[in-house]
Formats: C-alpha cells, structure tokens, sequence
C-alpha cells in the first residue's frame, strides 16, 4: 500500500561536496571525508546553500529516484530535480478536470480545510489543558468551533477561504499563548523575510514540510501545482499548499513550538541580517532538521488503518488516497485528522 | 519491506596471486551496501533482495579455495544482538542524517 520510508540527508554545513562514490553518497569537506552513505537508504537528498553535487550523483539520483531539493541557506526553498519519469498522463488529465469543475474543487478545498481546522483545534485544546484557559486561546476555540459549522454552508471558494481566513487569524492571535517560554515572543505572523524568530523557525519548518508534500504528490503522479483552494500561479505548488493545510498546525507548528518550549533552540540558534530579517544558522537548522526527521519516524494513528504509521508517511497516505478519490476509486476524499 | 541487519565478515589470502586485488574489490562491494566497523567486518542493513545481490557479487571474487566469507543475519536486529565495546564508528543511517 505504502512505499517504505526513506531517509533523506539533509546536507546544510556550507562548502560541502556530494560526490558518487560506487553505490554510495560520499560527502566530503575540503578533501576529508565525513562520511559515505549507502544510496538504497535514500529516498531524497536536501541541500542548502553552498553545497556542490558531483554530476555523475546528480545523475544517479534521477536514475534511482532519489528526489534532490536546494534551498537557499536561509532556508528557502527555489528547486528540485524530479525523475525523468514523474506523473501519469490519465490522473493528471482527470486532476485537471476535476480543477475545472467547480463542484469537485468547492467539495475538494471544504475536506483540505475540515482537515485544518479540526487538526489545529486538537492544538488549541490541548493548549488549553496542559496550561489552562486564555482569552485569546478561549476565542480561536470558540472560532474554530464557528468555522466548523460554516464551512459546510460555504457556497464558493471564496466564502471556503474566508472561512478558514477567519479561523487562521484567531489561531495567530493565541499563538503566542502556546509558547511556555520567556525567551520568545510571538506578535503575529509575517514572513519574507521573517522579522523575529518564531517567525523564522515557522517558515523553515513550513518549507521542509511542502517540499514533502510536493515530493508525495509527485510521487503518486499528481500535479502538485494544481491545488483546489490555494489559487493557481505558475510555479506555485497549490496543491501541496492544500495537501499541507492538514499538517500545518499539528505537525510542523507543535514542532516549532516543542523546540522552544524544551529549549533545545535558543537565541544563539538565530541570527539578524541588516535590514532586520531573522533567520536559524548552521547550529540552529541542524536542530530543526534533526527534530523533523525524528518527528517523521514516529508512529500515529491514521484513522483509516489499523496498524499505526509512520508520520513521514502521512503525505504519502493522504496523496494516495487523493489521487483515488480523483480517479472515482473513492467517493469522498477523508482528510487526515489526527487524535 | 522488511530490512536485515547482516554482518558480512572476510578473510582473503593476500600472499596469494591477486590477493590484495581481490581485497580491494571485497571491501568495495560491501562498502556499497552498509558500512565497515572492522577491519574485514561489513555491518549492512538491506532488504532480502540486496542480500542475495551482495552475496552473488562478493562469491564472484572471491576465490573459494583461498579465501573465506561469512555473513551472519542478525535477527531482530542489530540493537537487540549486539554488544560494542571500544571504538565504535557505526552510523545508524535510519536516524536523522543531518551534515
């Protein structure tokens, strides 16, 4: 049902160079050697910034499947090589029809926001009973509450949007209620550039978070710029931004904020560039990266299977069962919703 | 897909005419599929098929009138039937790989 999980090497230490070495990645630093990794552990290669790929690795990795994505140092993402074998022509042509039919992409952007508002309602009221009540956390309740029952209401994509609009912006607003720490503090949201380190550390998390969704959705041969409620744009991957909205606050925010919370990301992780954007550094994206990875290894319970699976493998998951209910093998599309 | 952990441990006899060649290629057969923690010692975790793989590769260069090859399967893995001791350079390549 599943493809295995794979491990991905996520290579960020700036003047590194990936090299093919027999069956294996070998990644060296100014001549030495700091290790050799085994190619049939990987299913995707991450680099940042300055970090050369030997051509023949490059090659071997469209080969073997390998996904390589390059994200600027600061942890933007701007690329990826995909297989030369990516995509199905026949679910790909009924992806399309189903974005020109508004029926199917109103029914289809009102499951990717139901899957939002109820996973970020878990994060709420779990707020709510491991440090007890807030007006602000009361009000983003009580607001996910309201969006619940407006969405099945909503008529067009705009009033969807709006919807979720509304329920985004009371979450945003308690945000700063869910951090346990006095070393940061969260006023809002805002981004290119983030302006404060919360809001640095919720883009780059964001950013590993879509690339694996985009991977997911490339993976079953959808197209992931053809999203259903995010708006289409050439070089946007819409649907991955859909696909994302289930995970947003369960996965990648309680991430961001465990990492504070705990401490295990200080004010020595960030740093300020003129101009006032604020960005992790080197120690400060292995931090992040590491607790990612480690989060994609642990198990939960998908509501659809009785064996607990891999939480790495929840955009997979969800990606196929998309690409089934868009070619009818399904008739509704169930977001994931985690407990 | 289940994985094994394997432990493929070698002995070529290097006085022998190529011995030092058939060596080489030993150790870059098995480099392929895991990681050396000795000497002559290979640690590899590969699903059943890279198993019958490497071996078909290492019985090919091996000489089997010289030399030997032994590869052990470690059942349940390697967490539950391994006890290390000294300098241990084994890297688990399921946990984070973060450069």
């Amino acid at each position: 049902m599943v493809s295995e999980l794979l491990n991905t090497l996520y290579v960020q230490t700036q003047g590194v160079y990936l090299r093919l070495e027999g069956d294996t990645l070998r990644i060296q630093h100014e001549e030495i050697t700091l290790r050799n990794v085994p190619l049939h552990h990987l299913g995707g290669l991450v680099v940042f910034g300055n970090v050369l790929i030997s051509p023949f690795l490059l090659q071997r990795c469209a080969q073997d499947g390998i996904e390589v994505a390059w994200f600027t140092e600061s942890g933007r993402f701007f690329g990826r090589l995909a297989p030369p074998v990516s995509g199905n022509v026949l679910l790909r042509q009924a992806q399309y029809r189903a974005l020109d039919t508004p029926s199917t992409r109103l029914y289809l952007a009102g499951r990717f926001v139901e899957g939002k508002l109820r996973n970020s309602r878990l994060v709420l009221q779990r707020a709510v009973r491991e440090r007890g009540e807030t007006e602000a956390l009361v009000r983003a309740l009580a607001e996910h509450e309201a969006a619940l029952r407006a969405l099945p209401q909503a008529r067009s994509l705009d009033e969807v949007r709006g919807v979720e609009g509304n329920a985004a912006s009371a979450y945003f607003a308690a945000f700063g209620d869910l951090l346990l720490t006095e070393d940061f503090s969260f006023n809002g949201r805002n981004k290119r550039p983030p302006r404060d380190p919360v809001n640095a550390l919720l883009g780059f998390v964001y950013a590993l978070l879509l690339t694996q969704c985009t991977a997911a959705l490339e993976g079953v041969g959808l197209d992931p710029q053809g999203g259903f409620l995010h708006a289409l744009r050439p070089g946007r991957n819409a649907l991955a931004l859909d696909l994302m909205e289930e995970f947003r606050a369960w996965w990648a925010d309680r991430l961001a904020l465990t990492l504070l919370n705990r401490k295990q990301l200080t004010r020595k992780h960030f740093e300020e560039r003129p101009g006032g954007a604020v960005f992790l550094n080197e120690e400060g994206r292995k931090v992040v990266i590491t607790a990612f990875q480690n989060r994609r290894q642990e198990t939960v319970q998908h509501p659809l299977f009785k064996e607990p699976v891999p939480v790495g493998l929840l955009p997979h998951i969800q990606a196929r069962l998309l690409a089934r209910y868009l070619r009818g093998d399904l008739p509704q599309y169930p977001p994931f919703l985690a407990r | 897909m289940e994985r094994l952990d394997i432990l493929v441990t070698y002995d070529v006899n290097v006085t022998s005419e190529d011995g030092q060649t058939r060596l080489a290629r030993v150790a870059r057969i098995c480099k392929n599929y895991g990681q050396r923690v000795q000497m002559s010692v290979f640690e590899c975790r590969v699903t059943r098929a890279q198993l019958e793989e490497l071996e078909a590769k290492l019985l090919k260069v091996i000489d089997l009138d010289k030399d030997s090859l032994r590869i052990y399967i470690l059942p349940g893995g390697r967490e539950k039937n391994l006890r290390v001791h000294g300098q241990d350079r084994y890297t688990d390549f399921d946990d984070p790989l973060v450069i």
